[in-house]
């Protein structure tokens, strides 16, 4: 009978739109969306694998809101930040017009009910309760950072999603429904034509048809071996639930890649991964070594090795780890946030109410973000005025909305002057000339769009810019689906194909449980768990995870290449006992994708781009000459194989104002 | 620090079919025991893949029972803290008790509007489709930054 396990029901549906993730990027989208399709008679459906008032990165909440451009600032301003970060590769276009966008979606988070603190006439901070004059008119936020600003955001998702949900309509939001695969057209392999998924609740397969989608399933954890390796495991800095879907099922649709070799280690409070920012932003913290020294000072004369992006008032993020890791590696650490100082100086400067707050403050930063820290912090009994803690850099992650810039190659604005050819010869011949062909936010598969995590070669949109970037796409795919309104959309590939491709790891399972007595050692399967710990193993060890100290080398990349193709085909043997196991079975098969982009990129990127990220000590330079370009890389789902190649990168904002 | 369900608090959400629990779980780790088969105590929810648990208090602060907790990960931290929040409609207090007794309060501002209350067209135009190719949302919310043109190098 089909709705049991191994059987599942199979259901059919077609819409216009389908939106694939339920963050802040497909939030964005839900609201933008149907004010735009009204009136038409557009069909729109949002599915997410959790719950959209606690899904994606921002399920916790987030103590600030890292992209506000305000009006003293310009967006100018913001694309040559992004692009320094990034070590001079991201592409001004996009950021340019996220820097424009981005406030919008601010004010409108307030509006909803966002607490946003507030600077008074008098420079004293308050927090958001106060209900002060709102950012849309006038109010002064507190600026944490050039770019950032402080709120009390414990329920910043919740209320986000509250949005997303009303506007959208309960009935065209489908939760707990895991997005596996997308399928290409019939007649034209370069265009979209459906998603298909299952349920993680009851044995449903969805096979959704539609005319465009729009992929925004968050970046990439657990790719890497983890540094905590017991109980402690899921405490990732990145959310451990994004898996890598956006780029693994986008390369598998044919979407061209970009930036793949990118990734971002961040440098966090130890084992809790609690966030950094407000320490050196707000409390003007310093981080030291073991001795007590400040190692920005100490090492600051490495930072001329990698002119122009360590020349900035602000280095490359990269570049401030690469600085740390030469304590590490010398000896002379742990290295420490020096939270004494920090908080013995700002007693100095503030007034009394606001020292009072000054406690609550460096707890809620943790609280409203990151509760797992304030656990290390009592298990040890740390208070910060009294002890320094320690940092440590994460294990790698993949992702294109914080500060790193991997993800999918898009169609960007046409009034900002992007290259509208190419100057380079070897790229494929299906793919589009120039960074702008039709729809804002398109990637190079027709009908497939993507925003936040998704959309590589920009970064630091954060939650933010990502639902701003959510709702450009949304407008987009509006505009798409009018102009193809007679398109029929074929799936090309059968729906029984794709049902038993699904629920193999089932169907596995079922045939062989009982050849062995001991449920997970049996030589016809391998559970999702092993098999994420073979994963992580190879990319720690071959690949820079922290095992090497973000080292590798063309041979050691050889290895892992060759390791990771077995994986692949072993991943076809994979088990699941049950929907949960068939929930971990399948994301793991997202990340062996990313994974997989992720080293052919750095294989083929013959330089060291993002020191303090990753080192090929076989090349460990950066080569402006020959490497300041965009990587880019298609995959074919049917040969399996890779093809990476250059795009060249133009600037189209002046780059050396920020070294005045 | 995985989360943990205490035995004398949950009541399964009463047996609806859907607890609050499982319903929030980002990572889909809290599963409810119907007969007691897989932890002993039917009618309970469970961690059941505590090493996966991201302690995004997601479960924690959705519980009408306030019957989940968080033991901090036994591999990485010392035993006896706890940090415990109750989240009301407009604020979340937080009691945080240290390894050696220290204990701490404190109460944030969570939203400044009721829950369920947002209306999200409320006083918003309607799209206007003649500038769907424009730059710009159906709305504007005064935060659009045009830009200074000048700094356009390619143009
Ligand atoms: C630890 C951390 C701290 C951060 N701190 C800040 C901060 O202080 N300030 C700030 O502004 N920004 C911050 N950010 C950045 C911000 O959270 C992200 O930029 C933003 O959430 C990205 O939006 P997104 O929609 O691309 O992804 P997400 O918001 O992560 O959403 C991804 C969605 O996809 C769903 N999904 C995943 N896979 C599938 C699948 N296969 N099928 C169906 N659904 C799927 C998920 O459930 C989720 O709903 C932080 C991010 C992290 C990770
Ligand atoms: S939400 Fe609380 S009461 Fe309900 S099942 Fe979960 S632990 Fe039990
Ligand atoms: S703390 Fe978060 S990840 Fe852990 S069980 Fe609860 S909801 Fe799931």
């Amino acid at each position: 009978m089909a709705g049991e396990f191994g059987n599942p029901e199979v259901v059919e549906e077609e819409v216009d739109i389908l939106l694939i993730g339920g963050g802040m990027a497909c939030c964005g989208a839900g609201f933008e969306i149907m004010r735009w399709a009204e009136g038409t008679d557009l069909k729109i459906k949002l599915v997410d694998k959790a719950a959209m008032d606690r899904s994606g990165a921002v399920a916790q909440g987030l103590s600030a809101i890292n992209t506000y451009i305000g009006t003293e600032q310009d967006p100018a301003d913001y694309a040559r930040m992004v692009s320094n970060d990034l070590m001079g590769i991201t592409r001004d276009d996009l950021a340019y017009d996220l820097g424009r966008h981005v406030d919008e979606s601010v004010h409108l988070f307030e509006e909803w009910g966002l607490p946003i603190w507030k600077t008074d006439e008098n420079g004293e901070r308050h927090d958001g309760s106060k209900g002060m004059t709102p950012l849309k008119d006038g109010g002064k936020p507190v600026r944490s950072g050039k770019w950032q600003i402080m709120i009390n955001g414990e329920s910043y998702k919740w209320i986000v999603a509250e949005a997303a949900k009303k506007a959208l309509g309960v009935d065209n939001i489908q939760e707990r429904i895991f997005i596996v695969k997308l399928v290409n057209d019939k007649n034209d392999k370069n265009r979209i034509a459906g998603a298909v998924g299952f349920s993680t609740r009851d044995h449903k397969v969805f096979v959704y048809k539609f005319k465009a989608c729009l992929l925004a399933a968050g970046g990439c954890v657990n790719l890497f071996r983890p540094r905590s390796v017991g109980e402690g495991q899921g405490r990732a800095w990145y959310p451990v639930w994004n898996a890598g879907s956006t780029y693994a099922m986008a390369a598998q649709a044919g979407a061209e890649l970009t930036m793949m070799e990118n990734r971002f280690v961040p440098t966090r409070f130890k084992d809790g991964y609690g966030p950094v920012g407000a320490w050196f932003l707000l409390f003007k913290s310093k981080a030291t070594n073991a001795f007590g020294e400040v190692y920005m000072d100490r090492n600051k004369d490495m930072l001329d090795d990698y002119p122009p992006y360590g020349k900035a008032a602000v280095p490359a993020s990269c570049l401030r780890n690469h600085l740390m890791l030469k304590e590490m590696k010398e000896g002379r650490g742990p290295i420490y946030m020096d939270t004494v100082t920090a908080l013995a100086n700002l007693r100095e400067t503030l007034s009394p109410r606001e020292v009072k707050h000054l406690e609550a403050e460096a707890w809620e930063d943790f609280l409203d973000m990151c509760v797992g820290q304030c656990g290390i912090w009592v298990g040890e009994n740390i208070e910060p005025e009294k002890k320094n803690s320690e940092l440590m850099p994460t294990e790698p992650y993949l992702l294109g909305s914080h500060s790193g810039c991997c993800g999918i190659w898009v169609s960007g604005p046409t009034d900002v002057g992007a290259p509208t050819d190419e100057e380079f010869g070897d790229i494929p011949e299906h793919l589009p000339k120039g960074w702008n062909w039709g729809y804002r936010s398109m990637t190079t598969v027709k009908g497939l769009f993507t925003a936040g995590d998704g959309v590589g070669a920009s970064g630091h949109k954060f939650s933010s810019g990502s639902h701003a970037e959510g709702r450009m796409a949304a407008k987009a795919m509006v505009k798409y689906c009018l102009d193809n309104k007679d398109l029929k959309p074929e799936l090309d590939t059968s729906v029984e194909e794709l049902v038993a491709d699904i629920y193999q790891p089932v169907k596995t399972y079922l045939e062989h449980k009982d050849y062995t007595t001991a449920i997970d050692i049996n030589p016809h399967y391998i559970t999702p768990k092993m098999l994420q710990f073979r994963l992580q193993k190879i990319m720690d060890e071959y690949v820079a995870g922290v095992a090497t100290y973000y080292s590798t080398n063309a041979k050691m990349l050889e290895v892992a290449e060759e390791k990771l193709t077995m994986l692949k085909e072993d991943a076809a043997k994979m088990r699941a006992k049950d929907l949960h196991e068939l929930l971990r079975a399948w994301e793991n098969y997202h990340r062996i994708l990313t994974a997989e982009a992720h080293m052919k990129h750095i294989q083929f990127r013959e330089e060291s781009r993002y020191p303090g990220f990753y080192y090929r000590m076989d090349k460990n330079f950066v080569d402006e000459e020959n490497w300041k370009c965009f990587v880019n890389s298609v995959y074919d789902k049917d040969s399996q194989s890779w093809t990476c190649f250059k795009r060249k990168h133009v600037d189209l904002v002046d780059k050396s104002k920020l070294f005045k | 620090m995985p989360t943990f369900v205490r035995t004398d608090k949950c009541d399964g959400c009463k047996g609806q079919d859907k607890t609050a629990c499982m319903y929030i779980c980002p990572h889909d780790l809290m599963k409810l025991d119907k007969d007691g088969s897989e932890t002993g105590h039917a009618m309970r929810a469970f961690n059941q893949e505590p090493e996966q648990c991201w302690e995004c208090y997601s479960c924690v602060k959705i519980c009408p029972q306030q019957a989940i907790e968080a033991r901090h990960y036994a591999d990485i931290v010392p035993l006896g803290g706890s940090v415990q929040p109750l989240r009301g409609s407009d604020s979340i207090m937080w009691t945080i008790k240290f390894r050696n007794g220290t204990m701490k309060r404190f109460k944030f501002p969570i939203r400044t509007t009721p829950e369920g209350s947002i209306d999200p067209y409320a006083g918003k135009p309607a799209a206007d489709m003649a500038k769907i190719e424009d730059i710009g949302f159906f709305n504007q919310e005064n935060g659009f930054r045009a830009g200074d043109r000048s700094e356009l190098i390619k143009l």
